[in-house]
């Protein structure tokens, strides 16, 4: 399981070694799998309308679009909104609030499950390990409503756990308001994230684990390695190479990481802190109707997370001789 | 001797350490649920960590006897069978299909697949997508953008082609049709993967609340249960408890708290009983799609 690691995401071309095989002509082929075409096709359509119709909606971008004249009859008005864009603080501080949550939310969940993983795989009883696994994959299947349900109830100045323990055991005086505070937003989305997902994260990295060569452990056994020892020099060292290309591929996801949770965590008073891209442009669409503004948010996060994507993809391969997708 | 006592020491540590996190994990829950159980104007006094204190099924019985959230609670399961069904119905035939070494449009399809994963026209463009295809306020909103989702067939695709070739070959070559070869023989021996994308499926669209908020929030008749709980959640619980008649209602309208805990605990539930039994197949299942040879 190891070597088969190496290319995590899998690729379309690698399968294609095909045997070479008699030239059919097109109409012979359509017939001969006909049955194929109609298990793909309508769904592959149904992929198309959903992922690549919307980027013909990009063109508002360009165009002061407005719901009742459409694309096909908005006026067009050059680059003015991205030249708005660039000039808009309040895009610069949505930019930097993604970029942060999502390079916080990168090195606490990838450092959580590697070292969760290695406390699990140094586990010996099985019922115990098998049991903290169930338990921690459980909040990755919970949806972010309730787990800011459970948040918020824990928080809460009025009644809430985690205020009354602190005011009983005498750390705070008073309850605080912690979901009101803007500068501990990203702190308490990021552990919210590690919460939900540290569990589930240790999955792959487990897998590895177990696919590394006892031998390895036993002759570190003869040699009277210890526990720490064989943890560094042996599991470590078999979990970096995949591990730092997971991390690499992730790097290039940073800007995409997701607007739910914070949406759902975020309120008036945190909003500086709290809104993404996504929602800034959804706010700036439903709000103020000015939906060409929010397209043009919607397109620099889309361009610019390929551009991120290629770039860490290309560097990837580089490294790692190895093709991510 | 030394050694002995430093692994001693460190199983210690591991042991408390996981157990901590194996209880952090669990104490929300358990919270939540006690909550739920207790008293509302009890609950106000604080207090209520593992059980509850003045049991009641008070809350329960209100969020049920609620007309809105049960019709949310059943429109939720509809979505939920109906969009499984249908999900793991087509991206089992898309799989299968990318899964065929012989099938000619095999790689230009696939390239069409795995660009979604890169490119999307993101939030806004694809809200007025919804809008001209007139699926605002339409259950099929639920169901349509969902029904494949690339990341899934990538995963059984994978799962399919390390299948033996032979077992397919024979069939074929017995004059069996793709549709016979899929459902006679390949699913046959396919259980784990289907049960991890049955999973995933199934959670991604009872979990799911941001579709109803934006596509179909103003159609009362499509509110979800999901949706229902942000809602409490963001603003109070006038708006979901009516006064049917309880005494405590209006102690439960004014100290949502208790309400709260009960929706969550019956939005929460269903997947911690289903979850368990499918543990087993998507482990299995992730590790095979995630790490292709």
């Amino acid at each position: 399981m190891a070597d088969t690691a190496k290319s995590l995401v899998p690729s379309q071309t690698e399968a294609i070694r095909r045997k070479p095989r008699r030239k059919q002509s097109l109409g012979g082929l359509i017939a001969s799998q006909h049955q194929l075409l109609i298990m793909s096709i309508p769904f592959v359509l149904i992929v198309i309308l959903f992922s690549y119709v919307p980027l013909w909606g990009w063109i508002m971008a360009f165009q002061k679009y407005t719901l009742g004249k459409g694309i096909l009859h908005s006026p067009f008005v050059g680059l003015d909104n991205f030249k708005l864009l660039f000039k808009d603080q309040q895009f610069y501080h949505v930019l930097r609030n993604t970029l942060v949550m999502g390079v916080l939310n990168l090195i606490v969940s990838f450092v959580g499950a590697i070292a969760l993983a290695l406390l699990l795989n140094e586990v010996r009883a099985r019922f115990f390990k098998r049991t903290i696994q169930t338990i921690t994959y459980i909040p990755h299947f919970v949806s972010w409503v309730v787990i800011a349900n459970i948040v918020t109830q824990l928080l809460s100045p009025d009644g809430g756990t985690l205020n009354q323990i602190l005011v009983q055991v005498g750390i705070l005086n008073d309850p605080y308001y912690f979901m009101s505070n803007p500068k501990l937003f990203w702190v308490i989305h990021t552990i919210a994230n590690l919460w939900k997902e540290v569990g589930w994260n240790t999955i792959i990295y487990l897998a590895i684990l177990g696919g590394l060569n006892p031998e390895h452990y036993e002759a570190a056994e003869v040699d009277g390695a210890s526990r720490w020892a064989k943890m560094r020099y042996i599991s470590i060292p078999g979990l970096m190479p995949t591990a730092i290309l997971l991390l690499i591929i992730s790097v290039g996801w940073i800007i995409q990481s997701g607007y739910e949770s914070q949406f759902l965590l975020g309120n008036a008073m945190t909003i500086d802190y709290s809104e993404v891209l996504d929602l800034y442009a959804l706010r700036y669409s439903q709000q103020l109707g000015d939906y060409s503004y929010g397209v043009a948010i919607s397109m620099f996060k889309s361009v610019v997370s390929v551009l991120m994507v290629l770039g860490v993809n290309y560097l990837a391969r580089k490294t790692n001789q190895s093709r991510l997708f | 001797m030394n050694r002995a006592r430093g692994n001693y020491a460190f199983n210690t540590f591991n042991y408390v350490l996981l157990a901590l996190l194996g209880f952090a994990t669990v104490f929300p829950f358990l919270n939540l649920l006690a909550i739920s159980l207790n008293d509302t104007l009890d609950t106000m006094r604080g207090g209520i960590y593992f059980l509850p204190r003045k049991w009641t099924l008070l809350n329960y019985e209100i969020i049920f006897r609620e007309n809105g959230l049960l019709m949310a609670g059943v429109r939720s399961v509809i979505r939920t069978v109906l969009g499984t069904t249908l999900g793991l119905f087509c991206t089992t035939l898309l799989a299968y299909a990318l899964s065929r070494k012989e099938f000619f449009l095999r790689k230009q399809l696939n390239v069409v697949l795995v660009l979604t994963m890169y490119i999307n026209g993101g939030l806004i463009p694809t809200y007025l997508l919804i809008r001209n295809l007139h699926l605002m306020n339409h259950f099929a909103v639920y169901i349509l953008p969902l029904l494949i989702s690339v990341y899934n067939v990538i995963i059984m695709r994978s799962y399919f082609e390390q299948l033996p070739d032979g077992i397919t070959e024979s069939a074929k070559i017995d004059g069996a049709s793709d549709f016979q070869v899929l459902f006679r023989i390949v699913l046959q021996i396919s259980l784990p993967v289907l049960s991890t994308i049955a999973l995933f499926i199934a959670v991604g669209h009872w979990n799911s609340w941001f579709d109803n908020y934006l596509y179909a929030s103003r159609n009362q008749n499509l509110s979800l249960l999901q949706y229902t709980l942000q809602k409490v959640l963001i603003q109070s619980a006038n708006e979901i408890v009516s006064d049917n008649g309880h005494a405590n209602v209006q102690a439960i309208r004014n100290n949502p708290e208790s309400i709260r805990a009960a929706i969550t605990m019956v939005v929460t539930l269903p997947i911690l009983f289903v979850y368990p039994f499918l543990q087993k197949y998507f482990v299995k299942g992730i590790t095979i799609g995630a790490m292709k040879e």
